[in-house]
């Protein structure tokens, strides 16, 4: 008996051996926001699970994509789990620097992402990125200052309901704006409310021999749009606010609408920070009659570098974060608000789900979003509210600068479309990409 | 009369002196009251300045997120280290440019001082490159060496300012008196500049602790000193001011702590041979 008993103490410790050899410690960068920092919360439940351990990268969003862009374009090789968005994907897919992920098995059900999302995550059939929550942008309006305004809000407003609305919803002298939009510069600000916003107005970036469009009259009426409704309308300082000023003042019952990211609706519902919690509601983003929405297209993903050498290990904590399991084990855990959205049909067919309050608007703003037809016209490039070049950030950047600049007034509306078609113009030519 | 005006004068100064260090002090306190507010009144419009409901929550929260001990460590040695190093290499490199000067002496310093122009950004991929060939990515050993090298410049002009101002004939008279080079440096020069040395030491220390450009792109989980720390409090999608601020004062605490004390010295060091 003794005998049996040391032969099992043997094989369980040759065992645990053979686990500790095998259990790896994987590094994941990731941005800062809510569902990223639940993620890191409930990796613990992985990490018990499979005996692998997490070291943990967390950073605000530009450092982030500076530092993992530099490691990868060189192979540095310090992370094997990255937190990239759907303007990398396609780029870096291209570029043979991650890892494809096609080979997931039929447990992690792919045909369940959702198709808009999935799209902007593959490259020549290739699955580069598994989606960890998506989102588009929408409108966010107070019910009760519409109702006071004497007016009603359509399922699917447009550009001149919503300017006339906003209006109607001013208060100056209570410190109450109809409407806040972004007015920051950088591509991932003001240029993404602008960029989607031209969409829907038959705007484009470029025509198909890689053509600055700035010239064109889309864009004229486009930017005199914006600019006149925030004059009319829209908070002082506007030129300055990004998503966390907007989100300041919607929640603090500064706003009558806020046209921007889907994700914010968990915020401003949320009574603990949101003043106007009770009194939200969603609707599709505007249009102005020409087939498309004024909204965008975007999701947090996970990517594993091409230069890792724990490729198994960390496809295993992606398939795991982003699959169906993880969603239930956020709504165990937090509620179903606080699921990371937009990722997966399934959680859309879920009675539980469809109670949350911005649960369909999201989907249909996805839906309603077309990254590989963003506007009117046939345009060379892919990405809705970004073109997915990598001279973009830089150039958008600059050109955002200018527009900012003329909603503050320090520049004219036609001298800015001027200097972005001149930048524009130059950097593509620098490039080498008009035919 | 006289006296009169000097009082009014001295009154006006005073102010003037109390208004100014108030106005460089705010965001400091700003960022502290902050750190003691909810998130909802970390945003609220008009903001209250003392009148709020104390809380240490963001502190636990910050705790139980995040390793500040690692951070803060990493830190430490960077700082000290790069610091140490940098004044091994700058005081016999400053002591020959004061004593021994050459044909090219200010063209050097002049050089040195000219590759502190230069945009960090413009040389991150080669360095990036051969810290990945040499393995010292994420290593506190490749920060201490950066460091060390971008901040040699400062030290050695500061340094060389200083032992200008000692008289060469003690030098002369040690080294008649049989003194080595090395002994000359070390128990001649090095104890009548340790007032100098002390300050740049000191003025190091904190040009290193606060570097943030090579220690974010550098350093990923293992090496990430305090920048690495407040950067992952920053968001630009959601409100999270409050524990971003006390990430930020568990940050900036123990260099604020240490310039206090310190701050006598640094003064005399930073205005050392500006009057004379």
């Amino acid at each position: 008996m003794k005998r049996f008993a040391n032969v099992l103490l043997c094989a369980s410790a040759l065992s645990m051996l053979g686990t500790a050899a095998l259990a790896e410690e994987i590094t994941i960068a990731t941005v800062n926001n809510g569902d990223m920092i639940r993620m890191q919360e409930l990796s613990s439940t992985w990490e018990e699970m499979s005996g692998h351990t997490i070291s943990w990268v967390v950073l605000e969003e530009n450092v982030l994509r500076q530092r993992v862009t530099t490691d990868i374009a060189t192979g540095g090789g310090q992370y094997d789990v990255m937190t990239i968005g759907t303007y990398e994907v396609p780029i870096w897919g291209k570029q043979g620097w991650l890892v494809s992920l096609n080979d997931l098995p039929a447990s992690y059900e792919i045909d369940d992402l959702l198709p808009a999302i999935r799209g902007g995550l593959t490259v020549d059939g290739e699955l580069y990125a598994a989606p960890f929550y998506g989102e588009s942008s929408m409108v966010m309006y107070r019910t009760d200052l519409m109702q006071k305004a004497g007016m009603t809000m359509p399922e699917a407003p447009t550009w001149s309901f919503i300017r006339e609305a906003a209006a109607a919803m001013t208060d100056k002298d209570a410190g109450i704006y109809g409407v806040c939009l972004r007015g920051k510069a950088g591509w991932g600000e003001n240029m993404a409310l602008l960029t989607a916003t031209a969409n829907s107005f038959g705007a484009k970036w470029f025509d198909m021999d890689w053509n600055a469009q700035f010239d064109s009259p889309q864009w004229k009426e486009a930017l005199t749009f914006y600019i006149e409704m925030m004059n009319e309308s829209g908070p002082p300082g506007a030129a300055n606010n990004g998503f966390n000023e907007n989100l300041a003042l919607f929640q603090t019952g500064k706003c009558g609408m806020w046209i921007d990211a889907t994700v914010a609706a968990s915020f401003v519902t949320n009574p603990t920070d949101s003043q106007v919690a009770d009194s939200v509601g969603f609707v599709l983003a505007p249009d102005n009659g020409l087939g498309k929405r004024g909204n965008w297209l975007w999701a947090w993903s996970l990517g594993i570098p091409a230069g890792t050498q724990k490729a198994e290990t960390a496809k295993a904590f992606v398939e795991w974060a982003t699959s169906k399991e993880y969603l239930a084990l956020v709504a165990e855990n937090e509620g179903w608000a606080n699921v990371p959205p937009g990722t997966r049909t399934s959680l859309y067919e879920n009675p539980e789900y469809a109670k949350v309050p911005f649960a369909k608007m999201t989907l249909d703003s996805i839906n309603a979003a077309d990254p590989q037809n963003p506007t009117v016209d046939k345009v060379p490039y892919v990405g809705v509210q970004f073109v997915a070049i990598p001279e973009f950030q830089g150039i958008a950047t600059a050109v955002g600068q200018q527009f900012s600049a003329a909603l503050a007034g320090t520049t004219s509306i036609d001298d800015a479309l001027a200097n972005a078609q001149a930048l524009t113009t130059r950097e593509m030519q620098k490039a080498g990409y008009p035919k | 009369m006289a006296r009169a005006v000097s009082t009014r004068r001295k009154l006006i100064v005073t102010l003037l002196a109390w208004t100014i260090g108030i106005a460089i002090f705010f965001p400091i306190l700003w960022t502290v009251l902050t750190s003691f507010k909810t998130e909802a009144e970390a945003i609220a419009s008009p903001p209250s300045l003392f009148f709020f409901d104390w809380t240490t929550e963001n502190y636990a929260a910050v705790q139980s997120r995040s390793n500040y001990g690692l951070h803060f460590s990493n830190s430490v040695i960077i700082s000290l280290g790069s610091t140490l190093l940098g004044l091994l290499i700058a005081i016999p490199a400053a002591w020959s440019m004061a004593f021994v000067p050459g044909k090219w002496t200010k063209d050097i310093l002049m050089w040195m001082l000219s590759t502190k122009m230069l945009p960090p950004v413009g040389v991150l991929i080669p360095i990036y490159l051969m810290f990945r060939d040499t393995g010292l990515l994420d290593s506190r050993l490749g920060l201490v060496i950066v460091l060390t090298l971008i901040n040699l410049p400062i030290i050695v002009w500061m340094l060389y300012t200083y032992f200008k101002e000692i008289p060469v004939d003690i030098l002369e008279a040690a080294r008649m008196d049989g003194a080595a080079l090395w002994s000359e440096i070390i128990y001649v020069l090095t104890p009548m500049a340790v007032p100098g040395i002390a300050s740049t030491l000191l003025l190091n220390v904190i040009l290193a602790w606060n570097e943030a450009f090579w220690t974010l792109n550098l350093t990923a989980a293992k090496a990430a000193p305090l920048t690495a720390f407040i950067a992952s409090y920053s968001s630009p999608e959601g409100l999270f001011y409050a524990k971003l601020s006390a990430a930020s004062t568990m940050a900036i605490a123990p260099i604020l702590i240490l310039g206090w004390f310190s701050q006598k010295q640094l003064v005399r060091g930073l205005t050392f041979g500006a009057v004379k």
